[in-house]
């Protein structure tokens, strides 16, 4: 008989477990689930702590220079840190912890690599500007009915569309 | 009355790790662990995460409605995004081209890194680099784009004119549609989902 545990869950199922996991972050916490809100406050403390004269004069800093809580202290990087633990564990179960590149057959590690980093940089750009992620912006947004969460997602999911053709040699 | 723990609040803190084990675990079990079965939803292999996406957004706005029918919780007291058009429109059509290009969001990303995936530990390099280069560039690049098309904390049925219950009908719809339209796509030209 083929084990359950290592196959991934109904989609729906686990899309109506996330939807309570987001209600359990209003519910209990008034925030919403987020991704780059943890980055941005780890980039916001190494800055203020490496050069603060230069984070108090600049806009996107000046507020993380002079808060009385050191930033890296945020709701988000607990949460953050607690997917790294969900992840770790779910994966143990089911057997798929193992360090490596996955990428599609027909491109190489190293050009996995180089793109990945590319993509996690326009992220890092894209969820500075739209003010969050697909989880912060979109999934939360669209939670409390907000015309940012839908507006993010349409934003999101559209370029993605657009722009799959000139990147398919990437995945198919 | 919720939200239960103070804001800043040692509880808070626990609460946050709680809700992110959770939603780490949940992501890894749905397959996000991979970028291959995420990238999958561009080029029209694997739909999951649409459905997940869609399930969980609808789940979750449709318990809030009735939380606040029932006085339990008060959208007032909560995190809730002010919209602003531009940036939001331009700020998710760069993270679109991230997502065809690196296979994650950051979050996934960081689900994945979990499991050992070498590729998602650096997308999340990446998410560090484009940070910095955001707000180094802040003032001369993104703040006047960053601050225009400003709405308010406005949702969506008032915008189009509807009562709150009957825009989350609509999502629902909306939803069911969607889900409609990838099971006829994927019976139409015989798609499994897969398993990376």
């Amino acid at each position: 008989m083929e084990d359950k545990s290592k196959k991934y869950m109904n989609p729906y199922l686990a899309g109506v477990i996330l939807g309570f996991v987001i209600m359990a972050a209003f519910f209990f916490s008034g925030e919403g689930l987020g991704g780059s809100g943890a980055f941005k406050d780890i980039v916001k403390t190494t800055v203020v702590k490496v050069a603060p004269e230069y984070a108090a004069n600049t806009h996107y800093f000046k507020s993380a220079a002079e808060s009385e809580h050191s930033p890296i202290k945020t709701w988000l990087i607990f949460e953050v840190l607690g997917v790294l633990i969900g992840g770790v564990i779910s994966g143990a179960f089911a057997g798929r912890l193992k360090l490596k590149v996955e990428h599609s057959p027909n491109i190489t590690s190293k050009t996995r690599i180089i793109f990945a980093i590319i993509g996690g940089a326009l992220f890092g750009i894209g969820s500075q500007l739209g003010r969050g992620c697909t989880s912060g912006a979109g999934l939360s947004g669209m939670a409390v009915m907000s015309v940012s969460g839908f507006l993010s997602v349409a934003a999101i999911f559209g370029s993605g569309y657009l722009f799959a053709w000139f990147f398919r040699k990437l995945w198919i | 009355m919720a939200p239960i723990f103070e804001q800043g609040s040692e509880w808070n803190f626990l609460a946050a790790l709680f809700i992110g084990i959770a939603f780490g675990w949940v992501l890894e079990r749905a397959g996000f662990s991979t970028s291959r079965k995420l990238a999958g939803v561009f080029y029209g292999y694997d739909f999951v995460v649409i459905k997940v996406f869609f399930t969980s957004a609808i789940t979750a706005a449709i318990g809030l409605l009735f939380l606040n029918f029932f006085g339990i919780f008060d959208f007032e007291s909560v995190w809730m995004p002010t919209t602003y058009t531009w940036p939001t429109l331009v700020g998710g059509i760069i993270m679109g081209l991230g997502f065809v290009t690196g296979g994650f969001c950051p979050g996934t990303s960081v689900c994945a890194a979990a499991t050992g995936k070498l590729d998602a530990l650096a997308f999340m390099g990446g998410i560090v680099l484009g940070i910095f280069f955001y707000s180094f560039t802040y003032e001369p690049i993104w703040e006047t784009l960053r601050k225009s098309g400003k709405l308010g904390k406005v949702k969506i049925g008032e915008l189009i004119g509807v009562q709150e219950g009957v825009a989350v009908l609509l999502f629902i719809l909306f939803g069911l549609f969607s889900f409609w339209l990838v099971n006829k796509i994927k019976k139409t030209y015989n798609i499994k989902d897969v398993e990376y």
